[in-house]
């Protein structure tokens, strides 16, 4: 039977197969942070286990670090004592150990890809949802629960059935100022935040295939935001050329070998999806949420639709606006905002940050608006200054913090507070993400530019135009 | 982690009919810098349960005097999106819930209650509509969700369906094993696949 790009990827990682169960998968990659790890590590040694594969596990410190003065000891006793402890297990169980300071420390999704771990065909998990960025590389990544960590840290595999598959198609050529970051969001609006639930996605069609790697990732990192297990785009040149020469990728004759295998990762002609969308580029426009999850979106020039033409969930649904303070049929455009968020493991990569350069160059920032601009690490922070964006930044009267999970998840001192209206690149609105009380609108890094500029939500095409 | 043993289980329930409940409701990010898993009960739907000024909010489910003790909670259509935090799992089992009910679950949040003896139970909207009926209509009403016939019943009026749950799972849930214990069972198999595995 024709295979899809998921089943050659799947099928080859099944020890094996459980009757009426799941399958029991074995994992290639696997990230850990200092978060959803402490407990894991706990669990091991309360059985009396030990790390079965250390060399196969990394970890990163990210989602708890500051983004200033990370050369000082951490402030926040509980944030400092999660990064002791995963430095303390690293360093006990063998496992390579990227924390504060380190050259190749930032956001675990970030990292991962830079730093060549993230390859083809190959297994990809942790603690953290948006692992589905690696897909795309034509790995399978997904996110996984602590018990789950434990069980990789232990046996290397995981037990999970097989999830059903789906295509999303796009052709067509994306317009001005339409960016990845509003093309997935442009597929949630479409799906809602459950409607890939149980599915793995494949991302098919011209405009995956026009998209930078950076670009593909935006994309496949926020799968989730569908509730799909994760979301993948078949590996091509691009792709290939992407991770030659990264420090842990393979290299000369083992390179060679996996070229050749690499390269018959792609979905056969007559494979059938148990379901199929198609949308074209044409329809895309700048996005923007407007509502307290990721579905909640719409194109930046339209108003927020009426509880009526809503499906199911009328209540749930004016709930959301009632926290947001909007009302149906509003617009977004000119609304007064309070912050800016350009990172996360969403948009935090160099794409991003040249994205929100191309706007902000010779303008100023709006005296109110307050902006924080985390790099996703510091691989991109040495690009970002490569390049000369450090200068347009400062000269647009912005500061660049240092890397890490930032507002995205605002578990550090990065946090919108009650009642401030945020425009934010990072991949979740939900209530009190950005801080308790604190109000989302997702949106691209172009979006967002042209916002702190005039102090409004603002359309960015009307920045980029003349 | 070992958990107890999920058989049968009878009581009354808290209803929270709200849609897409995502884990950062069910435990704020800012309550995930323990390093061991106990007490993140008190910290359950922090911020739907509290005012910022730390008092209780006296309309939310979870506050109600009528519904306290139960032990299962009915939840609303795509309960558990977003984040793959376990604390979530851990925070519903901290507060002494060992069952939810929704007409969908998120996929993560799914499989970490099955890892830490949480029973997800997925039933009808139709039916899901009538548990929330109930207890809305008698706070008393008892549910019985029944893991060896994989059924739920709606106790004041006998009404029953039947849910889905895979046999080895239901089986690890039955005698309160997890996969580790499985898995540790078939490490030379594992280690025969990973020497094939090119990198
Ligand atoms: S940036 Fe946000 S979504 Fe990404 S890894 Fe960090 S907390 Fe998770």
């Amino acid at each position: 039977m024709a295979k899809t790009l998921f089943d050659k990827v799947w099928d080859s990682h099944v020890v094996r197969s459980i009757e009426g169960g799941p399958d029991v998968f074995f994992i290639d990659r696997h990230f850990i942070h200092e978060v959803t790890s402490p407990v894991a590590f706990l669990g091991l040694e309360s059985r009396g286990n030990s790390v079965l594969y250390p060399e196969r596990t990394f970890a990163t410190a990210d989602h708890n670090t500051p983004t200033i003065n990370q050369h000082l000891p951490v402030e926040d006793p509980l944030s400092a004592n999660q990064l002791d402890a995963l430095e303390r297990n690293a360093a006990k169980h063998g496992i390579s150990h990227w924390g504060l300071g380190d050259k190749n420390n930032g956001i675990v999704h970030v990292v991962g890809p830079e730093n060549g771990i993230t390859l083809p065909g190959a297994t990809i998990v942790c603690g953290d949802s948006h692992t589905s960025t690696h897909g795309a590389f034509g790995a399978i990544a997904f996110g996984i629960g602590t018990s789950e960590v434990e069980m990789v840290l232990s046996t290397q595999c995981i037990m999970q059935p097989k999830p059903k598959k789906m295509r999303i198609n796009i052709n067509g050529k994306l317009g001005l100022g339409v960016t990845p970051k509003d093309v997935a969001l442009f597929i949630i609006s479409k799906q809602t935040t459950s409607g890939a639930t149980g599915y793995f996605v494949e991302y098919a069609g011209q405009v995956f295939r026009d998209m930078s790697m950076e670009g593909r990732m935006t994309v496949c990192n926020l799968s989730i935001e569908m509730g799909a297990r994760g979301g993948m785009i078949a590996p091509d040149e691009k792709t290939f050329e992407y991770i030659k020469g990264r420090a842990l990728a393979p290299k000369g004759d083992d390179w060679n070998k996996a070229m050749a295998y690499w390269k018959t990762l792609f979905t056969e002609e007559n494979a059938t999806f148990d379901i199929e969308f198609n949308y074209d580029a044409s329809e895309i426009e700048p996005m923007i949420t407007y509502g307290t999850n990721p579905g909640m979106g719409m194109g930046v020039t339209k108003s927020i639709p009426n509880a009526s033409e809503v499906e199911g969930g009328v209540e749930t649904y004016k709930k959301s606006l009632g926290y947001m303070h909007f009302n149906e049929g509003e617009s977004m455009l000119g609304k007064k905002i309070d912050y800016v968020f350009l990172g996360s493991c969403t948009n935090g990569r160099i794409e991003d940050f040249r994205a929100f350069c191309s706007i902000v160059k010779g303008r100023r920032k709006a005296e109110h608006v307050i902006a924080w601009l985390v790099p996703g690490s510091h691989k991109v922070v040495d690009q970002i200054k490569a390049e000369g964006l450090d200068t347009i930044i400062t000269d647009a009267g912005f500061e660049l913090r240092e890397p890490g999970c930032s507002a995205c998840l605002a578990m550090n001192d990065d946090k919108v507070p009650a009642g401030k209206l945020a425009v934010s690149t990072s991949n979740r609105n939900f209530e009190g993400r950005q801080g308790p009380g604190s109000r989302t609108l997702l949106a691209s890094p172009l979006v967002a530019a042209a916002s702190a500029i005039e102090g409004v939500v603002t359309d960015p095409r009307t920045l980029l135009v003349g | 982690m070992a958990y107890d043993k999920f058989v049968t289980l009878k009581s009354t329930a808290y209803p929270l009919p709200i849609e897409n409940v995502d884990t950062d409701q069910i435990i704020p990010a800012r309550f995930l810098k323990a390093t061991e898993r106990e007490g993140f009960g008190d910290n359950l739907f922090r911020d739907w349960r509290y005012n910022a000024d730390g008092t209780p909010k006296s309309d939310f489910p979870l506050n109600k005097e009528i519904y306290s003790g139960g032990k299962i909670l009915v939840g609303g259509r795509n309960f558990g999106s977003g984040s793959s935090r376990e604390h979530a799992a851990w925070a519903i089992y901290d507060f002494g819930l060992r069952c939810v009910i929704s007409s969908a679950f998120a996929d993560i949040f799914k499989n970490n209650c099955l890892n830490i003896g949480v029973l997800p139970v997925q039933v009808s909207p139709e039916f899901a509509e009538k548990l929330f009926d109930a207890i809305f209509a008698d706070s008393k009403t008892e549910i019985e969700v029944d893991l060896p016939s994989q059924t739920v019943t709606l106790l004041t009026t006998g009404e029953s369906e039947k849910f889905e749950i895979n046999s080895y799972k239901k089986e690890n849930m039955l005698n309160g094993f997890d996969d580790i214990d499985y898995l540790k069972n078939i490490e030379t198999e594992i280690t025969a696949f990973a020497s094939t595995r090119p990198f």
